[in-house]
């Protein structure tokens, strides 16, 4: 290496990074962001109150919703993944990003592009109506290039680097993107009916179709909403902190137990369906082993915070980060449980795998961007810090009870919505009926919508909060203000 | 690259030397609790996938020592459900409808089934309670098109209404309008005779003889239907399509003829029965 080891990191020469598409992407991460809790919310009371729908085909839920995953998954978790992956690849590798400012703004303006192409699309009615995979073949052609160019600039980086050693959060995030080109690609293998029309056929049909489609979702989750999202809390959550990682050890083994347990696991997203029990089996068994590998990242994320808990009270931004952490060693200990078959057989369909999904959604993956977003944000513009650090507290707190009204409410709904679909009266004949079950949800479906409004609240906030640091005030702190009566 | 060692002093352990824009890493072994945890999931795994189908190979799988087969579950599962009931069922089979309303115990089971179905099956139109919507019939009042005998109603159920089925229910009243057999005005005529029959409106010599001439064969002279045919009465008020004076208008320019499936087949003997008389229950049963 030529830089001597006497030399700290500081005094070592810094490599002129690629900025201004971070930046960028920051400021769309927080308005997708922003679109995808509103769509949320519409649909969410369109759940109370279905006439919501107008009458409209445009409006109705079977396309808000894809739209609303889409932008929570694709659109804000995708944008920050990539703004991010760029920050953190070159501070850790230090070394500039490979193919430069050219090659990074194609990454990010074509990943937004495909963002635009699959959004108007569901809203026409454009869709190959696999979860997750709604876009058509088109829009997954054009995904690949990105993709690919993707690869190229973050392995190019990696391969080029200053540092001896590849940084954990690499690893998750390489695994990240080589994976979702994977599972991208084989998911989405189709036939256009014709090079001018946007209808194709996929090349699965039948059992092979599902067990290849949750194979992709749920390796979206398993890769890109959760390692992917565990290389920022890598690099961040030590960064906010300013403590050393917990344990390296711990980072190898759980990250190769990771990878490999969880792409065996998306069959239990198919117990008790036509799918061979065999099959089912290894999709369970794979997720109960995946319990630990999962808690891995939680132990090295909360273990790092040791001797650094104070910095809670004082960065709220911290705060976020850590809570994003234990959302998430929730949400993987649920999801085992939840691939239990006897478990599954009263949660499955219901309302419960919805909330499971928005303890990570919300809770992991939208935290974790916040607490990233903003640690990048004065970093990035050169700002003291953000511009009031009293209302990313409301931020933090405005979240938090919209999260926990969510999925109390989900769990009430779900548990509830599986014990009446599955009651028998004492004479053998089923008790409720399916709209009586829907009726008894309506209550929850209402907390939810209010969950869901605490949340953007919080989002709408830190969109100000953001908005007046990148303006460049002061701080507010930094401003005289009269003391508190409190 | 030499690595750089160092002692945290909050932790007490060491570095693993290599650092990364300031980010180090500490060589803390992996705690105790979390590998022998996984361990034992790995142990669950495997016992479980010696109990149950797991491993393929190239033709077959790992059948599993328990033999299981969800297929196999499921239709024991429902076998024993219907087991459960079939004493009940057997004898709801063998008894004549009449017979099974007098019978406590058999009218407890018949009525609990009945619903159970109706629930499942007939809810969609004609509403949780029955009380139907604009188009589906009123189960719950004592107005009935085909007639609400507990027989009449069982034969409605069971071959269902204007469908394909050879003992379907069949009537059809004329487009009037449509094919010409009267003016836009002489049904606007009669269609003030018809709202008249229940005062809503005035009547015109011209419609009273238009009815007279058209309408009176199915509807009857003083408008009150036929059961046989499935003609609605006129003159009770109560309107399947609407009462007021634009729908009755294209009730009878247009026709509405509307059909309900058949149900033989779709269940069973039993279930026919039990829907029979609950419905005949609901509320406005002969």
């Amino acid at each position: 290496m030529s830089s001597p080891a006497v030399l700290s990191a500081g005094a070592r020469t810094t490599p002129h990074y690629v900025e201004d598409p971070i930046r960028a992407a920051v400021v769309l991460t927080m308005f997708w962001g922003i679109a995808a809790f509103l769509v949320g919310v519409i649909i969410a009371a369109q759940l109370v109150w279905p006439q919501l729908s107008f009458d409209s085909p445009y409006l109705t839920f079977g396309r808000l919703r894809p739209l609303h995953t889409s932008a929570a998954i694709f659109a804000f978790g995708g944008t920050a993944l990539i703004g991010t992956a760029f920050h953190v690849v070159q501070r850790t590798c230090r070394a500039r990003l490979f193919g430069g400012e050219p090659l990074a703004w194609f990454i990010l303006l074509g990943y937004q592009f495909f963002i635009v192409m699959a959004a108007t699309g569901y809203l026409l009615g454009i869709t190959q109506s696999k979860e997750y995979a709604e876009p058509e073949w088109f829009v997954d052609l054009w995904l690949t290039i990105v993709w690919v160019a993707y690869l190229l600039a973050y392995l190019g980086t990696v391969l080029k680097r200053e540092e001896p050693h590849i940084y954990v959060a690499n690893w998750f995030y390489l695994a990240f993107i080589v994976t979702i080109a994977m599972l991208h690609i084989v998911n989405n293998l189709a036939l256009p009916v014709s090079i001018t029309g946007t209808k194709s056929y996929g090349a699965w049909s039948g059992v092979q179709d599902a067990m290849i489609q949750w194979w992709y979702g749920h390796n979206a989750v398993g890769f890109f909403l959760t390692a992917a999202f565990l290389g920022m809390m890598y690099y961040y959550i030590p960064k906010a902190a300013n403590r050393p990682v917990y344990s390296y050890r711990l980072s190898i083994v759980h990250f190769w137990s990771l990878v490999f347990m969880y792409i065996w696991a998306g069959p239990h997203h198919l117990h008790y369906t036509s799918l061979p029990d065999w099959a089912q089996t290894l999709g369970m068994v794979f997720s109960v082993m995946l319990w630990m590998p999962s808690w891995g990242g939680m132990i090295n994320g909360l273990m790092t915070l040791s001797g650094a808990w104070d910095k809670l009270r004082t960065d709220p931004g911290l705060r976020f980060s850590v809570t994003a952490v234990g959302f998430y060693g929730m949400a993987t200990f649920e999801g085992p449980v939840m691939s239990i078959k006897a478990v599954n057989s009263l949660s499955h369909y219901t309302d419960w795998t919805i909330g499971h999904v928005h303890s990570g959604a919300l809770g992991w993956v939208a935290f974790i961007v916040f607490g990233t977003l903003y640690y990048m944000v004065p970093k990035l513009w050169n700002r003291p810090g953000m511009w009031s650090t009293r209302l990313m507290g409301w931020h933090y707190w405005i979240s938090t009870i919209g999260i926990v009204l969510y999925i109390t409410a989900m769990w009430v709904s779900g548990i509830m919505q599986g014990l009446m679909w599955r009651a028998y009266d004492e004479l053998g004949f089923l008790q409720y009926s399916f709209v009586e079950t829907v009726a008894a949800m309506q209550p929850f479906y209402a907390i939810r919508l209010l969950g869901g409004l605490f949340f953007l609240t919080g989002g709408l906030l830190m969109a100000y909060n953001m908005w007046r640091t990148i303006r460049g005030e002061a701080t507010l702190a930094a401003r005289p203000r009269p003391a508190l009566a409190a | 690259m030499p690595t750089k060692i160092e002692k945290d002093t909050l932790s007490g352990r060491d570095t693993t030397g290599h650092e990364w824009d300031g980010v180090k890493e500490l060589n803390t072994p992996l705690p105790t609790w979390w590998v022998y945890t996984f361990y034992a999931t790995i142990v669950f795994a495997a016992v479980y996938c010696f109990l149950y189908p797991s491993w393929p190979w190239l033709n077959g799988h790992l059948e599993g020592s328990l033999g299981y087969s969800s297929r196999v579950e499921l239709t024991q599962a429902l076998e024993a459900q219907a087991k459960s009931r079939a004493v009940y069922v057997d004898r709801i089979r063998a008894t004549p409808l009449a017979q099974i309303a007098k019978e406590p115990e058999l009218l407890n089971f018949a009525m609990a089934g009945g619903r159970s179905a109706f629930q499942t099956n007939c809810m969609q139109c004609h509403g949780a309670g029955g009380a139907g919507s604009p188009g589906f019939p009123n189960l719950v009042d004592d107005d009935w098109i085909w007639g609400g005998s507990l027989d009449q109603i069982y034969t409605t159920i069971r071959y269902g209404i204007r469908n394909a089925d050879d003992k379907s229910r069949q009537s059809m009243m004329p487009r009037f309008g449509v094919d010409g057999a009267l003016t836009g005005a002489q049904v606007a005529a009669v269609t003030d005779y018809v709202l008249s029959l229940s005062g809503k409106a005035k009547a015109t010599p011209e419609g009273a003889k238009i009815y007279q001439e058209q309408c009176v064969a199915c509807h009857g002279a003083e408008g009150k239907g036929n059961q046989e045919l499935g003609a609605p009465n006129l003159a009770d008020g109560l309107w399947l399509y609407g009462g007021d004076r634009d729908s009755v208008y294209r009730s009878i320019f247009y026709a509405r003829n509307g059909s309900m499936p058949a149900w033989n087949g779709r269940l069973d003997e039993a279930t026919l029965k039990m829907l029979a008389i609950y419905v005949h229950a609901l509320g406005g049963g002969r």
